[in-house]
């Protein structure tokens, strides 16, 4: 066990993560993100969404520091006097949640069309890769939006709420796949060609088994790059629809959500509403692109 | 261009009753009736495709459900704003971006560079909405420079309103066009960059080099030569992410564009609103990418002299 530790702590990827500083603080920050965001039910200081706890004589308190403030909320408050250190917290379980089902799906979409492109080529290969060309030449926002409004002008009002979070996956995803499958597929067809494939043909395994058991693994490198980014790229997007308000709902409110309610206060002078949730974001999503450009430059040592 | 024509129609065919919501939970069922013959909702539905794309040939997505006005009329209303702000904001991401990866790619160690770089990434990590609010916040709400919201005064030329005439309309511009600009000038950084850098490597620069040609030569009249033609690529996909990214920018600073219109039109389920803007935007990408194709001809030779020798018959 502690020698399998150990070989895994000195292999290629680890030992340029301990030599890359900006990589271990991006992971040090993101580690705390997902902590204050997984964790938010028992370490938040407030349960933002309990109203017996919200007092509306607490509304729009400015941060701690500042001499209007109290100690009891850090960050201030909001219009409704909900703490906003404890609802960026929840906020960002929301985002994240929302990015990490997005990339999921995405990339288990792509990946097993982009699989089923590469290796089985023909017509399918030029149906599968047409549709993503013409998806990618989309931009992926529009793409969300116009789903999202569809999805709004397709279920009743009452339901908007329920179906907010599938919906806002559904279309990040949607618009996130083609990108997967050109990767993967680009490698499948280099792989395709190997001897091992060639050899598992030839002792009769079948062509899912091929594709998922021995093409696969060797694929999901650039994969793993891609979806570091992407992960970045579907916070963004949600955040971006929440803003515009076809997003998460103020009920449960994400980053997105959070700052577009900040924005009514923008001339009103309680900049903390909308300065907070917006560093959170940002901090959030920094992170996640810088560890990204590591690990593509740690799983490429051409590049360097 | 068909296949999104009948996208869009299928689409908001099939999806939602503008009738419910354009009178709400509560009218009365002839009220209903009334306005179903008014729209002419009742056709059958190919008959209704028909009617839709003879319409949409001359430009004619019928009366918006919930403005009841002429949805050309308001597009067209709309439209040069949007290209205003997307022009200027290209221009922009072009002027800095593209000197800027220049520079970053011949002196990689630098402090410049380094610089340049992270705040690229920083760049890259913030949401276009967040810059515009931080934007508004810093140079409207603190130091109150510029205005944040609207195209300020507009001249019309024709049918043409443009805010490009007055001193009031630019500065009204410059905000969002910087707002907008952000995201695609830290992409076109970063292409010509690592393009530039990839290029820097090969052969023939290394014999240009040998030659004893002057940096500069070697740098603008071979290096930057052929990083321009992907850069030309992803220019003009990105100028569709940028008319995508219009949307945000527009609702942040109440710019009166065709995104705010589309915005309005997702939330109130006004589906001829969102049709026309799609098959609008879908005409813009063909236009665009015929434009990107044309452009290769220029910039790269090769394409050239297959093209004549193949009209030429050599």
């Amino acid at each position: 066990m502690v020698a399998i530790l150990k070989r895994w702590w000195d292999g290629d990827v680890l030992w340029s993560w301990r030599h890359t500083p900006v990589a271990i603080i991006a992971s040090v920050l993101l580690v705390v993100c997902l902590v204050a965001a997984f964790g938010a039910h028992w370490i938040a200081p407030h349960d933002p969404w309990d109203l017996a706890s919200i007092e509306l004589l607490d509304a729009l308190l400015p941060p701690a520091w500042d001499e209007n403030g109290r100690t009891r909320y850090l960050l201030g408050t909001d219009s409704q006097g909900r703490d906003l250190l404890s609802g960026i917290m929840h906020g960002a379980r929301v985002s994240l949640l929302i990015g990490l089902a997005a990339v999921m799906l995405s990339m288990i979409v792509g990946i097993t069309l982009g699989l089923l492109a590469g290796y089985a080529g023909g017509r399918t290969e030029a149906f599968i890769m047409r549709v993503a060309d013409v998806q990618l030449s989309f931009p992926a926002i529009l793409i969300a939006l116009l789903i999202d409004g569809v999805a709004r002008v397709a279920v009743p009002r009452e339901l908007h709420e329920v179906i907010a979070f599938p919906v806002l996956v559904g279309a990040i995803a949607l618009a996130g796949w083609p990108q997967y499958a050109r990767t993967v597929r680009g490698s499948t067809l280099v792989e395709k060609g190997r001897e091992y494939v060639q050899t598992a043909r030839v002792i009769g395994v079948s062509s899912a088994a091929i594709m998922f058991r021995h093409v696969l693994p060797n694929v999901m490198g650039p994969v793993l790059v891609l979806a570091t980014v992407h992960l970045a790229t579907a916070i963004i997007t949600e955040a971006t629809l929440s803003f515009l308000g076809v997003g998460i709902p103020s009920t449960s409110p994400s980053l997105g959500t959070l700052i577009n309610i900040g924005n009514d206060f923008l001339f009103s002078g309680q900049w903390w509403i909308i300065i907070f949730p917006g560093a959170a974001l940002v901090l959030l999503v920094l992170s996640v692109n810088v560890l990204g450009d590591w690990l593509r430059d740690a799983l490429n040592p051409r590049l360097s | 261009m068909l296949t999104v024509a009948l996208l869009a129609f299928i689409l908001f065919q099939h999806v939602g009753d503008p009738v419910t919501i354009m009178l709400g939970q509560d009218a009365t069922e002839q009220d209903r009736a009334r306005l179903r013959d008014a729209l002419g909702l009742n056709a059958p539905a190919p008959v209704q495709f028909a009617k839709f794309v003879s319409n949409a040939m001359q430009g004619e997505f019928g009366l918006s459900l919930r403005r009841a006005e002429k949805v050309s009329t308001l597009l067209a209303s709309r439209l040069p704003a949007t290209l205003e702000l997307s022009l200027a904001a290209a221009l922009i991401a072009l002027a800095i971006g593209l000197p800027l990866g220049v520079y970053t790619a011949l002196r990689p160690g630098s402090a410049l560079s380094q610089g340049v770089l992270t705040l690229s990434l920083i760049g890259v990590s913030l949401p276009t909405f967040l810059i515009g609010i931080l934007l508004i916040m810093v140079f409207s709400v603190s130091l109150g420079w510029l205005p944040s919201y609207g195209r300020g005064d507009t001249v019309q030329v024709g049918w043409w309103s443009t805010g490009l005439l007055t001193v009031k309309g630019w500065e009204h511009l410059i905000l969002p066009a910087i707002t907008l600009s952000l995201f695609q000038l830290t992409l076109v950084l970063r292409l010509v960059r690592s393009e530039m850098l990839e290029v820097l490597r090969t052969d023939y620069i290394k014999f240009a080099r040998a030659r004893g040609l002057t940096r500069r030569a070697i740098h603008f009249g071979h290096a930057l030569k052929n990083t321009l033609v992907p850069v030309i690529t992803i220019t003009g996909l990105q100028l569709g992410g940028i008319i995508a990214f219009a949307i945000v920018t527009e609702t942040v600073f109440q710019w009166p564009g065709m995104g705010l219109l589309f915005i309005e039109a997702v939330q109130f389920a006004d589906v001829p609103v969102m049709a026309a803007y799609l098959c609008l935007v879908a005409l813009v990408f063909v236009v665009i990418n015929l434009i990107v194709d044309l452009l290769y001809f220029v910039v790269d030779p090769r394409l050239r002299s297959s093209l004549s020798r193949a009209s030429g018959g050599h």
